[in-house]
């Protein structure tokens, strides 16, 4: 018996909703009194694997791999599920995860939940929180069959680092050609930004900002802040902002902690994206946007005015701290 | 090319979602139901496809008759023809497993599904037909190009994309951008009437997970308000009081 989690790797180093996800599985495994097993996939070092220990891994099996199928990797846990005979398998519901959960489960004929926001209940049976409608509300899922497969809301469950070390094994991949049919012909990563998905603090905004030439500013306050930018749906249907940057009903769905919403009303589809952001910010000129009723912090004003303010601000509080 | 379309029917997108039965059961009444928007483009992008090289596109979707309004839409808006599976849609699991068992033996070139349902938010059904099917699947696409049997499409990716070369048949999700939906105009309104569409009984009967109960997140305490001249406060309050930058 073990609870797995899927330890996924970017250039060979862990991604920090990989820590949330092992720190979710040894949470898992402790309610269900058996241990954690990581699979890391890539071009992990021994001494990184080892150090998921810190997080509650008790082995990791490292499976050298220089490309990414969804069918290669979903193989490879599969297997390593199967050996250890887990009976919980989890992921980040990341888009690496989402293209991986659905090939695993039917590998171990499992049930299973993404967009999962809490740990299990195992008071009777196994029941996990996720998130449905797109944020406007919760479901509680009972998995039924013997394996449960879960993929976990990246920024919903926190890293635990409680020190220690887990024993590393080496795993020799053996795959068949049914693995690779898909070929990645180019891969563009932007590197340097934070991705909106994985992202704490997230500054968004909207029509009020009137074209996508007024997005300086909006790049300028997420870069102090640390934070990833975002966007309303008309903006992202104008072509102002790249689609992925489209949070709402159907855009995506974020959890970070601080979402600050720059003119934009608070639609209802809108709000459904983002409603889950631990702190929510809106900063409108019109006071009767239903974004107020949403928020947590608001600011009546224009955009022009406030942002330039707020740059300042973030700008000497950065300063103060270093 | 023969193209399968998965359709989910979901609730509007401005629905203000409230359940009934002590929170158990999604509260249908006066709710109007819509083509999941993402399988909207996957229809449209398999219409665009055969239109250019020839085919047909075949609309699919897991539903009691209270989905034909729906997928007479979908004929409406072009697919020659369709298929209901007499089931009520329990989860991810259980639908794919149904179009699966189905589309198996149907000889489909291409398999395509929305990114996710709007209602449940699997993402699940694009990559369990393709394990099911024995296909490649190709997850959350803007873009899919087909030329003889190779297709080329971009899939999303974490901070960014990837271009990938796949042959056929595969099954693919389908994300904004990979084309503009189509509005049905009254022509094909009234040649979806006497298009086909068979109902089938459900035949593979996966039921792995069951919807217990339903939350609505807490309402927001009230929103503190700063004036706009004292903008800077609310960077101190972010840092100082709710403790998140």
């Amino acid at each position: 018996m073990a609870v797995l989690v899927f330890a996924e790797s970017v250039d060979g180093k862990f991604k920090k909703s990989t820590l949330e996800a092992v720190s979710y599985a040894k949470e898992t495994a402790n309610l269900l009194g058996t241990k954690t097993i990581a699979v890391s996939i890539g071009n992990v070092a021994e001494a990184d694997a080892k150090a998921l220990g810190n997080y509650g891994a008790e082995t990791v099996y490292n499976a050298p791999l220089d490309k990414f199928s969804p069918e290669a990797f979903a193989s490879i846990i599969a297997d390593v599920a199967k050996t250890e005979n887990a009976q919980v398998v989890v992921f980040s519901n990341n888009y690496a995860g989402k293209s991986i959960t659905p090939l695993v489960a039917v590998k171990l004929e499992a049930g299973v939940a993404s967009g999962v926001v809490a740990l299990p209940n195992t008071s009777a049976g196994f029941s996990v929180r996720k998130s449905v409608f797109s944020g406007k509300a919760f479901a509680d899922v009972q998995l039924t069959t013997p394996v449960k497969v879960v993929a976990i809301t990246p920024n919903s469950y926190q890293v635990n680092n409680n020190g220690g070390e887990a024993a590393v094994v080496n795993y020799t991949v053996n795959l068949g050609n049914d693995a690779w049919r898909t070929q990645i012909v180019e891969t563009n990563r932007v590197t340097g930004k934070i991705p909106l998905t994985e992202a704490e603090l997230v500054v968004s905004a909207g029509r009020g900002l009137k074209g996508p030439e007024n997005w300086t500013m909006i790049e300028e306050l997420a870069e102090i802040l640390g934070a990833a930018t975002a966007c309303s749906k008309p903006v992202s249907d104008m072509h102002w902002r790249p689609h992925e940057e489209h949070v709402g009903q159907t855009g995506i769905t974020i959890k970070p902690n601080l979402y600050i919403a720059i003119g934009i009303s608070g639609a209802i589809q809108h709000l459904a994206g983002v409603s889950s952001s631990k702190v929510i910010v809106a900063i409108n000129k019109d006071p009767e946007a239903p974004f107020f009723k949403a928020a947590d912090y608001g600011i009546v004003g224009d955009a022009f005015e406030v942002v330039p303010k707020l740059i300042d601000a973030a700008k000497q509080l950065k300063a103060s701290s270093h | 090319m023969k193209i399968l379309v998965c359709i989910s029917v979901v609730p509007d997108t401005t629905t203000k979602i409230t359940f009934t039965d002590n929170n158990t059961k999604f509260n249908t009444a006066g709710v109007q139901f819509i083509i999941n928007p993402y399988d909207e483009l996957a229809l449209t992008r398999a219409l665009e496809l055969t239109e250019a090289q020839g085919g047909t596109v075949t609309a699919i979707t897991v539903g009691l008759p209270d989905a034909d309004a729906n997928i007479r839409k979908a004929l409406a808006i072009g697919a020659h023809d369709a298929v209901r599976i007499n089931a009520e849609p329990k989860d991810a699991y259980f639908v794919a497993a149904e179009i699966a068992a189905y589309a198996k033996d149907k000889g489909f070139d291409l398999v395509l599904t929305g990114r996710e349902s709007i209602d449940y938010n699997g993402g699940l059904v694009c990559g369990i037909l393709g394990e099911m099917l024995g296909l490649p699947s190709v997850n959350i696409v803007t873009k899919i190009d087909v030329n003889g049997n190779e297709a080329t499409l971009i899939r999303d990716i974490d901070g960014g994309k990837e271009t990938v070369k796949v042959a056929l048949p595969f099954v693919a999700s389908a994300q904004k951008e990979l084309t503009e939906p189509r509005i049905p105009n009254m022509r094909g309104i009234m040649a979806a009437r006497t298009k086909p569409l068979a109902v089938v009984e459900a035949s593979a009967n996966k039921n792995t997970a069951a919807y217990n109960a339903f939350e609505l997140p807490a309402p927001k305490a009230g929103c503190k308000m700063i004036s706009a001249d004292n903008a800077a406060e609310l960077i101190n309050l972010l840092h100082a009081e709710a403790k998140v930058i």
